[in-house]
């Protein structure tokens, strides 16, 4: 066995490790090594914790939006301090897993591993987050939804990796909720989860609403028909239909059957529209 | 930029120190640090996370070592427990408070929780429980429950730290801190794999994919010889004895390699050995192994279906054995009573997720084969390990280690045989450890069950007839199962007087892994259907649910379902009057408020008996005790301790007898070699057989030393410098032991204690005397339903136990937060599925979130044989906790949930069936 161990101090130089050979991308490793098992390493490791400017999250300037870089935590997102847009997303980072897995597991990797339950998806598809690719000699971007194709996979090609993540700007005062159920406290991995981010007009009726659900399809989906729905409506008046539901297509798996996932979605999207709109104050 | 990193030498700080070192390039750093750097307090439970008892700090902030590239320490800080302790006064007196409040129970995952706690307490001094519970939500814990641990973080703050009291002499009935608790806040207990020598070699097991299959073997010779660092393979023709394995005679049934049918997914077919990398190494994707998958039973259902193959021989429809009780005439009682209820129940399996796999290592030595393992069996060990190395007891010796965690599942062999085969084989040192998922597959679970109960009773509800019929998935093999199917007709009827009773338990072979011993022997799932039935009759009769089982409570004087009749200390009505005024408060707050949010809020109650020790079967322990010629008192304390506290328990009981404070004996552990045969820990039988052993070593050594001086039986001693001073009334006499002769274990004194619970045989009726004695409980829980996810919470626990005599309460209370937390597990979320569950990730124990503040009531009603009038406690202690939380739910939402666990999934289905929206 001659793999190797990179752990570059400059993007760059990570790129030109992914030009030149395949190798295993390490970001925090949480869900890396659970998957490696005890199989031995075929490739080289390219571990990206160190790289200059890849860690952390900060608003870019001009408005143009917020920047994570691929190299940050769950706990750097649950500790910064953000507006009330990225209260979902916050939440989601202080239910993912558990302190030691906040600790080193990144937003980026949760994608990147594009399980249908990664509860990094949702938030961040109602913020309408867009990746941030880097190969040898460029960069592109693609939405979210367009990044994750399928449960596990992505649209990196081997000699690629997200470099960071784009939030353009959220409305102002745009509040977020996250909601994640499951059969435990912590460690656990979610049956279903919803986010939502919502504005309210000066009435306190709802103007704008992004929903989207986790673990109810291969890749989380946004509910755009409920979102079209729950406009000029007021918390209390929130009801999630069926039809609001059709894009999910929720499994059967050892947490839950199919049918009660379908069941408690509805519920969950209905609760945590009613706190985002709550969060208005 | 670092390159062929491989070949370059990492440095970091570890607990203080610079450590430079060559690391393969994908390392974890848990193994870096527990092979490499020698520090063994780090603990591997999972390899992926979801224990977090290898949680270090890397650069203060708390991660999981076995998800941490070794690499990416450099030049990086790293802090461990046993840096911790040793460098950081906090952490040191928030190990003094783990120990003074027993917050380690086994020790394997307290690495984890101090490590994580002192992080917080670093940032947070001061920490509320929430932000312990969110701290500590990481590291899994299966022995505490968990309160005890939060309870000594909050309080770590206060000074001066809570000193152990061990002030007055430390004897029965006193809460002293554990005897052997330092060690386990320190990082310094050695646990089955920590005790492995550097250079040992490794040992890897080949299993069967599939649940049936048959299989040959290829050339395995050719195989290994082109693999560097292979020494030998080990299969079935390797056994100079016989190659089966079992615990119960009669029922030996076990390959420890299978010849050619795999039984279970899982089960062991060849054993490879060789050296630390090449092990590590491994791929089996070659292994010269050729596979025909057959046909799998997974239910008894499917193992007794028409064409279900056999599973072994001479059991016709795969029925391994069963077991009966019948008292009275249960058809008639039945025809008597007012009103009946019936119902049908499951349970799942139950994996026993000890946070510590099974490890050891074993090595030969002057001709005889030493293994050094976890386990909570050593003489059985010992006994299974003659026959399979065709070796007489002179040539084997088992060094019981440290052990993470038993519950059951540790009595029977796992790692041992193929540590002593491979040890015979190559004459070197051999270790392994257990991968989770192997250790999940491979190992002992409690039996999956099905149930079909009825009970009828009068108007007044007083119970007339009960009858029971309840069918055990055994797995592949027997392992316990006849245990189970013979204690469940005695227990089912619960502790209530029940006129007319017939009970029946089979156990059915499957192509499961074997289920064995798992704290209760099926008693806990009888319990879920005879505990929740009474509540269906309380309801339909409109009784009082607390008041219909106090009228039926056993009394001293009535006979059980066997006929047996116990003058004396039968606490049953003790603890259902204990949870009187929690029952009456929570009922009414229940009528009196409404909960926001749609919430639905429920109280319940469950009661439960347990038999200590085998039942109607000889049962001895021994135990043995010394004095020195420098005048230590020694204690050969066998009855080993797997967290619950026998090594406590024990010398309080001996030390109390014998005449000293509890601090002055000395502890030698259960090596075959030395300390004589305390039985196994299980069947909740230690605290009173060997407890009675323990307390007749004591008052015989006690006798030998008062006999020397002739002194009266109340005469004091103490041991002084060297000196064995006896006080009687005024006159004062010194035994100078340097001065006596040494026998050949190098005492000037000595005395061993017997001890074997009278019992006796059961008829064909289950009729006669099947335990000397029972202990006693009642739990009530409070649990909050969200009918519209059907996720449960319980929010309050108040557990009352008869224990007899309470040797040492904060241990009780160990006992009973640890018994209530694996109780609510099984209620709510624990299900194993072969190939499907296979680790601590889809396998969901509590966490220390899903944990309710407990409140223990201890009654103590003394038993007539117990020491000072003690009762076991081990087993009773999770009988309850199920059916109270089902009949919370019940309370809470008028369904009544009879599949276990009440997974959100059920319980909501349930629901809309009963038309909640
Ligand atoms: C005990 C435990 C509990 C968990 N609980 C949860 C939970 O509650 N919710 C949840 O969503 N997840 C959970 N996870 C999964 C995991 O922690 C998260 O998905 C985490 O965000 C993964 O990030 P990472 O940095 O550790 O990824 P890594 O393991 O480092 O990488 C994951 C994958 O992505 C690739 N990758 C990483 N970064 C990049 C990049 N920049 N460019 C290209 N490829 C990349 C890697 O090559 C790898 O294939 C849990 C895991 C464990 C072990």
């Amino acid at each position: 066995m001659t793999a190797q161990y990179f752990m570059p101090t400059r993007l760059d130089e990570a790129l030109g490790v992914l030009a030149d050979r395949p190798a295993s991308i390490l970001a925090g490793g949480t869900d890396y090594y659970p998957a490696r098992g005890r199989q031995p390493e075929p490739r080289d490791l390219l571990d990206i914790s160190r790289v200059e400017g890849l860690r952390g999250i900060r608003a870019l300037p001009d408005g143009n939006g917020w920047h994570i870089g691929a190299a940050t935590t769950w706990s750097d997102i649950a500790a910064a301090d953000l507006p009330s847009a990225f209260a979902g997303l916050q939440s989601a980072a202080r239910e993912v897993g558990s302190r030691q897995i906040q600790n080193t597991g990144t937003v980026a990797g949760n994608l990147c591993n594009a399980s249908p339950a990664a509860d990094g998806v949702p938030p961040l598809l109602t913020l309408d987050a867009q990746v941030e690719i880097g190969r040898a000699g460029g960069t592109r971007r693609l939405a979210l939804g367009e990044f994750i194709t399928g449960v596990r996979q992505t649209a990196l090609a081997p000699d690629e990796m997200v470099i960071a993540l784009h939030i353009p700007s959220p409305a102002d005062r745009a509040a977020s909720a996250f909601h994640k159920l499951g059969a435990r406290k912590y460690l656990v991995i979610s049956i279903t989860m919803t986010a939502a981010l919502v504005s309210l007009d000066a009435n306190g009726r709802i103007a704008a609403a992004r929903v989207a659900v986790g673990a109810c399809s291969p890749v989380a989906q946004r509910l755009h028909a409920l979102e079209a729905d729950v406009i000029g409506k007021r918390g209390d008046e929130i009801t999630v239909t069926p039809d609001h539901l059709s894009c999910l297509s929720p499994i059967t798996d050892m947490r839950a059957d199919s049918a009660y996932r379908a069941d408690v979605v509805a519920e969950q999207a209905k609760r945590v529209l009613q706190q985002a709109v709550a969060a208005h104050g | 930029m670092d390159k062929r990193a491989g070949l370059d030498p990492l440095q970091f700080r570890l607990n203080g120190r610079t450590v430079l070192i060559e690391v393969a390039p994908d390392a974890r750093l848990s193994d870096v640090l527990r092979d490499d750097c020698g520090v063994k307090d780090v603990k591997v439970g999972c390899d992926a996370g979801d224990c977090g008892a290898c949680t270090v700090l890397v650069d203060g902030a708390p991660v999981c070592a076995c998800l941490t590239p070794a690499r990416r320490v450099e030049r990086q800080q790293i802090e461990t427990l046993s840096g911790l302790v040793k460098n950081d006064s906090l952490t040191r007196k928030l190990a003094a408070s783990f120990e003074a409040h027993g917050a380690a129970q086994c020790g394997i995952c307290t690495p984890g929780m101090i490590v994580s706690a002192s992080a917080l307490l670093r940032e947070v001094p001061e920490p509320t429980p929430d932000m312990v519970e969110d701290a500590l939500g990481g590291v899994l814990c299966r022995c505490t429950g968990y309160r005890k641990i939060i309870d000594a973080v909050v309080s770590t703050h206060r000074e001066p730290a809570p000193a152990p009291a061990l002030t007055g002499p430390g004897h029965t009935g006193a809460a002293i801190p554990r005897v052997d608790g330092n060690a386990k806040v320190s990082g310094r207990e050695r646990f089955g794999d920590d005790v492995a020598p550097p250079n040992a070699l490794h040992l890897r097991i080949v299993r069967s994919p599939y649940h049936h299959a048959r299989f040959t073997l290829g050339d395995i010779a050719g195989w290994a010889t082109r693999i560097p660092g292979i020494e030998t393979v080990l299969t079935a023709r390797d056994i100079p004895g016989r190659n089966l394995f079992g615990v119960i005679p009669g029922f030996i049934d076990q390959p420890v390699f299978a010849e050619s049918t795999c039984r279970f997914r899982g089960e062991a077919i060849a054993a490879i050995v060789g050296t630390a990398e090449a092990i590590a190494g491994l791929d089996l994707s070659g292994f010269p192994v050729t596979w025909t998958e057959l046909p799998a039973s997974l239910t008894p259902q499917e193992a007794q279906a028409p064409g279900a193959s056999l599973l072994h021989d001479g059991h016709a429809r795969n029925v391994m054995c069963g077991g009966f009780v019948s008292h009275g005439d249960a058809s008639a009682g039945f025809d008597g009573a007012d009103v009946t209820v019936a119902a049908e129940f499951s349970t799942a399996f139950v994996e026993h997720a000890y946070i510590e796999p099974e490890a050891g290592y074993a090595r030969v030595a002057d001709g005889r084969v030493e293994v050094f393992c976890c386990t909570q069996a050593p003489f059985m060990n010992l006994e299974g390990l003659m026959d399979i190395l065709a070796l007489p007891r002179s040539r084997i010796r088992i060094r019981p280690t440290g052990v993470g965690g038993g519950f059951g599942s540790k009595l029977d062999l796992t790692v041992q045989p193929y540590l002593a085969l491979a040890a015979l084989k190559t004459g070197r040192q051999v270790r392994m450890a257990y991968s989770r998922t192997e250790s999940m597959q491979s190992s002992t679970k409690r039996h999956p069950s099905r149930i079909s109960a009825r009970i009828g009773a009068d108007k007044d509800g007083t119970l007339r007839a009960m009858q029971f019929d309840g069918v055990f998935n055994t797995g592949a093999y027997a392992s316990w199962g006849p245990t189970v199917a013979n204690r469940v007709p005695i227990h089912a009827s619960g502790p209530y007087r029940i006129p007319n009773y017939r009970a029946e338990a089979q156990g059915v072979y499957t192509n499961c892994p074997p289920a064995g011993a798992f704290r209760g022997f099926g008693v806990p799932q009888s319990a879920v259907a005879q505990e929740s039935l009474l509540d269906m009759l309380a309801d339909k009769l409109g009784m009082d649910r607390l008041d219909l089982r106090i009228q039926n409570a056993l009394e001293n004087g009535v006979p059980t379902v066997c006929g047996q009749v116990f003058d004396t200390g039968v606490g049953i009505r003790a603890c259902l009057e204990a949870l009187r005024p929690a029952w009456q408060a929570e009922r009414q707050a229940l009528a009196a408020n409404r909960l926001p949010n749609g919430l639905l809020r429920g109280v319940g109650i469950g009661a439960g008996w347990y038999g200590c020790g085998n039942t109607s079967m000889p049962n001895p322990s021994t135990i043995k005790a010394g004095l020195t010629a420098d005048g230590t008192l020694v204690l050969h304390q066998g009855a080993v301790d797997i967290g619950q506290g026998s090594n406590t328990v024990i010398t309080q009981i001996f030390a109390r007898a014998f005449g000293v404070p509890t601090a002055s004996v000395r502890l030698l552990g259960g090596d075959t070699d030395f300390t004589p045969d305390a039985g196994k820990t299980s069947a909740s039988r230690q605290t009173f057989v060997s407890g009675n052993a323990a307390q007749r070593a004591g008052e015989g050594l006690r006798r030998q030393v008062l006999e020397r001086v002739n002194a009266s039986e109340t005469a004091q001693i103490s041991l002084e410098q060297g000196l064995i001073r006896v006080t009687d009334e005024d006159r004062t006499h010194d035994i100078v032991p340097a001065q006596l002769p040494t026998d050949e274990d190098g005492y000037v004194l000595q005395a061993e204690g017997y001890y074997d619970p009278p019992t006796a045989p059961l008829d064909k009726n289950g009729q006669g005397a099947p335990y000397a004695q029972f202990g006693y409980a009642a739990h009530l829980a409070v649990v909050e339903v969200d009918p519209a996810y059907g996720t449960s919470k319980v929010i309050r626990i108040v557990a009352a136990h008869d224990v007899g005599h309470a040797i040492n309460p904060l241990l009780v209370e160990g006992q009973i937060e640890g018994g209530v937390a694996q109780g609510l597990g099984m209620a709510l979320m624990e299900e194993y599925h072969p190939g499907r569950t296979e680790n601590l990730h889809d396998y969901l124990i509590p966490t220390i979130g899903d944990v309710p503040p407990i409140e223990t009531r201890i009654i103590e009603e003394p038993d007539a044989h117990g020491p000072y009038g003690a009762k076991g406690l081990g087993e009773h202690a999770l009988i309850p906790t199920a059916p109270a939380i089902l009949n919370a739910i019940a309370d809470a939402t008028g369904v009544r949930m009879t599949e276990l666990p009440v997974t959100p999934a059920r319980l909501r289905a349930k629901l809309r069936q009963a038309g909640h929206g």
